[in-house]
């Protein structure tokens, strides 16, 4: 703690280390009662809405906000953008600590965390559960390949080193591949309920959203990332890449966008989605802070101004959380027939996660080589 | 193989005695009550009432299950006589089950910290041993039978054409979902009790498996793409580098000094 107390060289942190460990504290509490209590215990799940925040939040969320990391590998290593390679190594940081608070956030969420492992052994292919297991864990171990070379680089040991390079190539490619796939079947999961997730979010097209929003959601990330990472530790911001990748952010949304719309006309009424229902407020606030992005790159001629560029990667982060929280909690809501508000510990155990992966994210940094030396770039932004 | 078995329950004729409930309670060893009004964790079917009309609800045995197709470690199983059956110990309780359940039947046990789902198992052990089961068995009026499906659709029909008064003119469960096990009979419409009228003839799990069969070609056509694309980038940027020579023999065209960096 002493050493995030150090690390954490922010304006505030009098506030932010005793908040993390409040969190933290009240999250073992609540694991403790998760598991001896059932998760009736801590969520306020029920026999018609099995699933809840943290399948919408931690699992559907969690997983699209890792794209950054198979979307800046594919850019970088297969399109052969060498100019983002920076960029690449908090990202695939960024992407695998997210791949394991979403494991992670599986165990609280399944029933019984201690048979996680059956799909390996009990198959069902026509299951979409048991194609995103599969992809989670091959997926994870290509993000731990890609993160390797980190890790090796600070043991020094030159021959694993050479022997992971040497296959960059096809775990690049095995990761894009994986990451296609089970992006998109998270949307396939819902395929299977069709009179009840609500029409706004309902369309056999599902898939291909779910793919779209989270290529998008990956640039926006590394955005994001990249400002949060140069306020926390003071280090000057790539402005270049960032535009950059604001651009590719803002072509992606606007495909994004144009399919969903498209997918939506003439198969919902008008009236449905200004009904004043919470479904409709649920979709307008989604697609205000889809369009918010678009609005600010496109208006402001100076796209290079840092804070337009952080709140539209920001804005599109919190619409792809939105969407994914709507297709699973909201959307579902209306034919469970029972309200499902999710519980302050839900809440709470969720942000423990996430609080965690934060100082994990931040201690990485202070002593692996994530981010290349500062000498000969350009000082901060703005 | 032997034609799958099934229930007919024929709500024109349950009286509302609440036996089947207490029987099935008895078999499954169970902790409900006759008088609940849904089924739970503790209850497989439960009888209820609309206007004069009482009417049950239970597990409906799907002839191609949701809950079977969605279950990514097989612990829900189709059997070939026709019940639903459940392993728990396979389950890791993730309730996709339950998510995908068209007409909203797994039930889970949410104050348990080794939870499993519940549902009707078609009193599995009886019926493997040529029994009835204990609904069909104990039901007084005949109100709900068992036997071989298709027998089952010739009774109801014949009901239909005899008393077209006394019955909605609709099987439930003939081909609802694909269809299922369990058939029903009913005088008030099965929307006005709450059973889902526009699930189609379609089987639901056709929905998924029309993305999910795509993935092996889309794996191949994939990995074929990217590897393909990154090679002639990559040989582009080589030649560009070297001037437009050809690299000599046993050169890799791509850097890898930098990879992963």
């Amino acid at each position: 703690m002493r050493e995030l107390w150090r690390i954490l060289d922010v304006k505030g942190r009098h506030i932010l280390l005793p908040a993390m460990l409040i969190i933290l504290g009240v999250g073992v509490v609540l694991t403790f009662l998760r598991f001896f209590g059932g998760l009736g215990a801590v969520t306020a799940l029920n026999d018609h809405q099995p699933w809840g925040f943290w399948i919408g939040f931690d699992v559907l969320g969690g997983v699209a906000l890792a794209a950054g990391g198979f979307v800046l590998t594919g850019t970088v290593h297969l399109l052969n953008f060498e100019r983002y390679r920076s960029v690449v190594r908090p990202t695939v940081l960024t992407a695998f600590l997210g791949y394991i608070l979403v494991s992670l956030g599986l165990l609280y969420d399944i029933g019984k965390p201690w048979n996680i492992w059956h799909p390996l052994i009990m198959w069902n292919p026509h299951s979409v559960m048991f194609e995103v297991a599969w992809c989670v864990m091959l997926y994870s171990t290509v993000l731990a390949l890609e993160f390797s070379p980190v890790v090796l680089e600070k043991l020094g040991s030159q021959r694993m080193l050479r022997a992971v390079h040497s296959f960059t190539l096809p775990i690049v490619i095995a990761g894009v591949l994986l990451s296609t796939l089970h992006q998109s079947s998270l949307g396939t999961v819902f395929l299977i309920v069709p009179l009840k997730l609500h029409p706004l979010w309902y369309t056999p097209l599902l898939p291909l959203h779910f793919f779209l929003s989270a290529v998008t959601v990956g640039f926006a990330m590394v955005i994001v990332e990249s400002y949060v990472s140069s306020f926390l530790f003071r280090k000057s911001l790539e402005t270049k890449i960032l535009v950059d990748l604001g651009q590719f952010m803002v072509v992606a949304l606007m495909l994004h966008l144009v399919v969903r719309l498209q997918d939506l006309w003439g198969r919902v009424p008008l009236s449905a989605v200004f009904s004043g229902k919470l479904e409709s407020w649920a979709f307008l606030l989604e697609m205000s802070l889809f369009v918010l992005p678009l609005v600010l790159m496109l208006a402001f001629r100076n796209r290079m101004r840092p804070s337009v560029l952080f709140v539209s990667g920001l804005s599109t982060v919190l619409a792809v959380l939105t969407n994914r929280l709507n297709v699973s909690v909201v959307g579902m809501a209306r034919s469970a027939g029972f309200s499902y508000f999710p519980s302050w510990s839900e809440i709470w155990l969720s942000l423990f996660l996430v609080t965690g992966g934060f100082i994990v994210f931040i201690l990485c940094a202070k002593y692996l080589p994530i981010f290349p030396e500062e000498e000969g770039r350009e000082s901060a932004g703005a | 193989m032997e034609e799958p078995l099934g229930i007919l329950i024929d709500f024109t004729e349950c009286i509302g005695c609440g036996e089947c409930v207490k029987a099935c309670r008895q078999e499954n060893h169970l902790t409900g009550t006759p008088n609940d009004r849904d089924l739970s964790a503790a209850n497989y079917t439960v009888v209820l009432k609309h206007d004069e009309m009482y009417y049950r609800k239970m597990c409906m045995h799907c002839l191609e299950p949701t809950c079977v197709s969605v279950c990514p470690v097989a612990a829900l199983t189709k059997s070939p006589d026709g019940p639903v059956l459940y392993d728990a110990d396979k389950c890791m309780g993730c309730r996709y089950c339950m998510m995908a359940c068209p007409f909203g039947v797994p039930r889970y046990h949410w104050n348990s910290p080794v939870p499993v789902i519940e549902k009707c198992i078609f009193c599995h052990s009886r019926v493997e041993s040529g029994g009835e089961t204990a609904c069909a068995w104990v039901c007084p009026m005949g109100a709900t039978r068992m036997g071989r499906r298709s027998h089952l659709l010739e009774i109801a029909r014949a009901r239909i054409a005899l008393r077209p008064e006394r019955y909605v003119n609709y099987i439930y469960g003939e081909h609802d979902a694909g269809g299922t096990s369990v058939l029903m009979l009913s005088s008030v419409p099965f929307e006005r009790l709450g059973f889902p009228m526009k699930l189609g003839d379609e089987p639901l799990p056709t929905l998924t498996w029309a993305v999910l069969s795509r993935i092996p070609g889309i794996v191949v056509t994939g990995g074929v793409l990217l590897g393909g694309i990154s090679w002639i980038i990559n040989r582009r940027i080589q030649l560009e580098k070297t001037g437009g020579e050809d690299l000599p023999d046993g050169t890799e065209p791509r850097s890898r000094k930098g990879g992963g960096q």
